[in-house]
């Protein structure tokens, strides 16, 4: 009977953090789909909202995704090879060369873009291109592409398996590309998902970085919260709900596949 | 997000395996190396090489003051309470998060029932939301328009605000701070061990006792270490605050109203210095205690 009483209070506490988290997403979404939402629902559901976000911001979507392709791109070139370093390396360089990469995340983007402004702010032809922001993303998505291959390298059995593959005659670049890669898949995964999700999300370093030709997603959003109607900012947050809730899916379903591995 | 299971063993007993200076060891070796190089060059040129320069910078004197801007810090009293508000306002915000995300964490680790995998999934895709989209449901909740002022208006006949003020920053911290300490909470949940909890009852310990005895001090460092991860976003947190437009004097808008009102380079360069200190050696507090799981701006 108690411990009854005791799962109730708990699980009503649980449903009110929820509620907490969920109430105001739903009500954006709602805001964002209805006609006049100063009157309310009965003013009638509209995608006007969002045809209107889309007219004004595309070219803020089509850059945050290219952006999240070409972070995604870099971090798998630099990221993946820089996992095996550390693999191989001794243990204590392999620590301090992982917190280094993890700097970054460690300091606030605003930090970090600030620095990047104030030692190369001055190459105007780098500065006012979308390649300043992508540096600035890769800088902070690298470390997390590089944690989630290291971890599903160290649980595969690599050393034994390139062993093998070493005894067979396979040269490095053959072990790299036939033993390891493969091996290291879903620690690819993992971390490929994770790196298109902050990128696409980032705000800090960007809105440092940005000029007004090379605006991102995130602030687009910044900029119609401030300057546009309810209703078209929640269409816009409607539209990056989109986008992001089918990765945050994909994460967890990857998550639970490392973890299996 | 993904909590990476660290196993130290992997690359140490890697090593012991090929005893250095036979030829096939250094063959395997080098280019191991090199593999580390491009991700390097990258980080040296465009964080370690501008970093260290902010942090020269930051020891240029201050435009208005004319003394170092780390001195101007120390030295004047609008740059201390902000210092003071930020840190304040993050380990308030890292205790509520860690406490209300604690419980909730904990009921969830331990029941089963239907529609759990929901509630987890709310609890934590907010994760993923920038601090902009924070400090926007805010608004929803506490704005004009906001849930508080509908509700409000129906029962009382006024409108109730908090978006704008110290509340709706607080409010919109404890948002994002809610999924670190859920996701941390219950992965240290998994991993206690029940044994101890069934010893300490069947030896009389009430659910309370087992509670402060045995499960608190269990995930004692996991809390910590998330607590820690949360004061050190909400100490960086520029997004939610800017969308607020909070009046209020907090680090990260200092540095962006320093830097872009003001031209002051010296200054936003030695605040954000401090800051990226402070942050830093939060997380590292964090993944001492739990050993590996990275804490994502917001």
């Amino acid at each position: 009977m108690k411990s009854r009483l005791r799962f109730t209070l708990q699980l009503s506490f649980t449903l009110l953090v929820c509620l907490f988290m969920i109430v105001p997403v739903a009500m954006s979404v709602v805001a964002g789909l209805t006609e006049n939402y100063f009157l309310g629902l009965e003013s009638g559901l509209t995608l006007r909202w969002v045809n209107e976000v889309w007219q004004l911001y595309a070219d803020t979507i089509l850059l945050s995704i290219q952006l999240a392709l070409a972070c995604l791109l870099i971090t798998v070139v630099i990221g993946v090879p820089a996992a095996y370093g550390l693999l191989r390396s001794r243990r204590r360089w392999a620590n301090a060369i992982e917190e280094l990469l993890l700097l970054p995340v460690a300091v606030p983007g605003l930090a970090t873009a600030l620095a990047l402004l104030l030692a190369y702010g001055s190459y105007r032809e780098f500065r006012s291109s979308w390649l300043f922001i992508l540096v600035g993303h890769v800088l902070f998505t690298l470390p997390f592409m590089v944690r989630a291959v290291l971890a599903v390298m160290q649980t595969a059995k690599l050393p034994q398996l390139e062993e093998a593959a070493a005894s067979l005659g396979a040269n490095f670049r053959q072990r790299f590309f036939g033993v390891v890669i493969p091996n290291s898949m879903s620690g690819i995964l993992a971390g490929a998902l994770m790196v298109v999700t902050l990128s696409i999300g980032e705000f800090n370093i960007t809105w440092m970085l940005h000029t007004p030709l090379t605006k991102t997603l995130p602030v687009g959003l910044a900029d119609s919260y401030a300057s546009m109607r309810l209703e078209v900012g929640s269409a816009y947050t409607l539209i990056f709900l989109v986008m992001v809730v089918p990765l945050l899916v994909a994460i967890q379903w990857a998550g639970k596949l490392t973890r299996r591995h | 997000m993904t909590a990476a299971s660290r196993q130290p063993s992997g690359a140490a007993s890697y090593l012991r395996q090929r005893p250095g200076g036979s030829g096939h060891a250094l063959r395997l070796y080098l280019p191991a190396l090199l593999t580390l190089l491009p991700a390097l060059v990258i980080f040296c040129a465009f964080w370690l090489l501008p970093f260290s320069r902010l942090i020269v910078m930051g020891a240029e004197a201050d435009r208005s003051s004319g003394i170092s801007a780390y001195l101007t810090i120390l030295t004047h009293r609008q740059y201390l309470i902000s210092l003071a508000n930020t840190i304040g306002i993050s380990l308030i915000v890292s205790f509520t998060a860690v406490a209300i995300a604690g419980i909730a964490g904990f009921f969830l680790a331990r029941h089963h029932f239907f529609g759990k995998s929901v509630l987890v999934a709310i609890l934590t895709f907010p994760l993923a939301f920038p601090g902009v989209v924070v400090g926007f449901l805010v608004i929803m909740l506490g704005g004009r328009q906001g849930a508080l002022a509908q509700t409000s208006l129906w029962l009382f006949g006024e409108r109730w605000m908090f978006a704008y003020s110290l509340a709706g920053l607080f409010i919109g911290y404890l948002y994002f701070s809610i999924p670190r300490v859920i996701t941390t909470v219950m992965a240290a949940c998994d991993n206690l061990d029940r044994s101890l909890e069934e010893a300490a009852r069947s030896l009389g310990a009430n659910t309370w006792q087992v509670t402060k005895d045995v499960i608190v001090p269990g995930i004692a460092p996991a809390l910590l270490s998330t607590g820690a991860i949360c004061f050190a976003t909400s100490m960086g947190a520029f997004g939610t605050a800017f969308t607020l437009g909070t009046r209020l004097s907090i680090l990260p808008l200092n540095i962006y109203g320093e830097f872009t009102n003001y031209a002051n380079f010296a200054m936003a360069a030695a605040l954000s210095v401090v800051l990226g200190v402070i942050t830093w050696l939060a997380l590292s507090l964090a993944s001492r205690l739990a050993g590996g799981n990275l804490g994502a701006s917001a």
